[in-house]
């Protein structure tokens, strides 16, 4: 049986701890909101842009584009770039993206090797760990994301396809559904996957004057097509990652306070035993004389 | 059809949308000239470069600095996708004075390996920020 004084250390031990995840879960549930901010804040810009390069396919020929042009199939290797958090103390947030990187390697790379761009530091320690070839790594992006990071990261991957190092480029992260749910997506950034003519149901056939022509700002959009698609990924990733870490530090919280309440019962009873064991000795030492 | 007298001009950035407005004139640097818009235009497309932009409701003048994007016209509304944009009052002068420094020494004394257009671009984006802010300044 544990001497009380064990289990009073014992008791305060996992109430210092309660104390650590109940601020991280406050501090994750801040951080959550303007991360979510940022999304919403990120969407016009997205829609908008789609709108217009759907509104142009029509009108030019999508064979040209490097950015869109599909290399012969066993050409180059694919480039994976993985999101994952610079902390941990998140759930299976980056378990899971690592895990989902895991497969990929295994089922594009059976007979190529696959290129590595990797986000966060926990995929960055994961992969380098396991001696991986990693073609670029970014860590401590998430502390001040702005969309020039985004624009870095695109710009060079759009420099890897077009130079012909890369087949093709693909995004692994994790996307924000709901505060309690996020999911692993995997996406083919490059080559572009074709655009569909979608014509819009209001408005539909309003016939534009381009200047310049259509051709030129088609490919002049293209890239910032890209650039928007890895922000998007990004954002969404840091609000998803937030969002495991509250959910995670929530329900640290609420076990800590279940181990507390059921440490407490257990010493109250050793303390009652005790007191019991020394009433008795003194009445059987009273009795004997 | 009658010709609408105003126009909605929207200003959406990756990070924000910036603003929407009812406005009676807008001029957009265009890649090929600057644009004057009035409301009736022609439905137009055009990509910008790094400029500035003014919008005029009533008597008043609105002055923005804006870089690379396009612009969407119609009779009755513009939207315009910048990746950056930011209105005269919030321009950090300093910075943008520092910035505009440092491309000016770095385009001085060309090195081999140097990003000339980068430098270029930094250049210019520093300038138009600068003239922006200025313009805000003189009118108070």
């Amino acid at each position: 049986m544990p001497s009380l004084i064990d289990l009073r250390r014992r008791i305060r031990a996992v109430k210092s701890t309660q104390q650590i995840t109940k601020a991280m879960k406050m501090i994750a549930a801040s951080r959550l909101k303007r991360a979510q901010d940022r999304v919403v804040a990120a969407r016009p810009f997205a829609q908008r842009m789609l709108r217009v390069l759907n509104g142009l396919v029509s009108r030019v020929d999508q064979g040209v584009h490097p950015l869109l042009r599909v290399p012969p199939a066993g050409e180059g290797r694919p480039l994976l770039i993985v999101i994952s958090a610079d902390r941990g103390l998140c759930g299976s947030f980056n378990s899971n993206v690592l895990k989902a990187a895991g497969q990929f390697i295994v089922t594009e790379g059976r007979d190529r090797e696959v290129a590595l761009g990797l986000i966060g530091r926990k995929s960055r320690d994961f992969f380098r760990r396991r001696g991986f070839e990693v073609l670029f790594e970014r860590v401590g992006l998430f502390q001040r994301l702005q969309f020039g990071d985004a624009v870095d990261l695109a710009d060079g991957a759009m420099e890897e396809f077009t130079s012909g190092r890369v087949s093709s480029v693909y995004l692994v992260y994790n996307e924000f559904k709901s505060v309690m749910s996020q999911r692993i997506v995997v996406e083919q950034l490059l080559p572009i996957p074709r655009l569909e003519d979608v014509q819009e149901p209001q408005g539909g056939g309003v016939d534009y004057l381009y200047e310049p022509g259509p051709q030129e700002i088609f490919a002049d959009l293209l890239p910032r097509h890209v650039q928007v698609q890895v922000y998007r990924a990004l954002i969404e990733s840091n609000a998803a990652f937030y969002a495991a870490q509250m959910t995670a530090m929530d329900a640290a919280t609420r076990n800590s306070a279940e181990m507390l309440e059921s440490l407490t019962l257990y010493m109250n009873k050793v303390r009652q035993a005790a007191i019991t064991r020394e009433i008795i000795e003194v009445v059987s030492g009273a009795s004997a004389t | 059809m009658a010709l609408p007298t105003k126009l909605t001009l929207e200003i959406v950035t990756p990070d924000r949308a910036l603003l929407t407005e009812e406005v009676d004139e807008v001029q957009v640097p265009g890649s090929e000239g600057n644009l004057g818009i009035l409301p009736g235009h022609t439905p137009l497309l055009a990509t910008l470069k790094v400029g500035e932009l003014w919008y005029r409701t009533g008597q008043e003048r609105h002055f923005l600095a804006i870089a690379f994007g396009f612009v969407e016209v119609r009779p009755d509304r513009v939207t315009i996708l910048a990746q950056v944009a930011e209105r005269a009052g919030e321009i950090d002068v300093t910075r943008a004075e520092g910035a505009r420094k440092r491309a000016e020494e770095r385009m001085s004394r060309p090195v081999p390996e140097m990003d000339f257009d980068r430098a270029r671009i930094a250049m210019m984006k520093s300038l138009i920020r600068l003239q922006v802010a200025n313009r805000a300044r003189t009118r108070i």
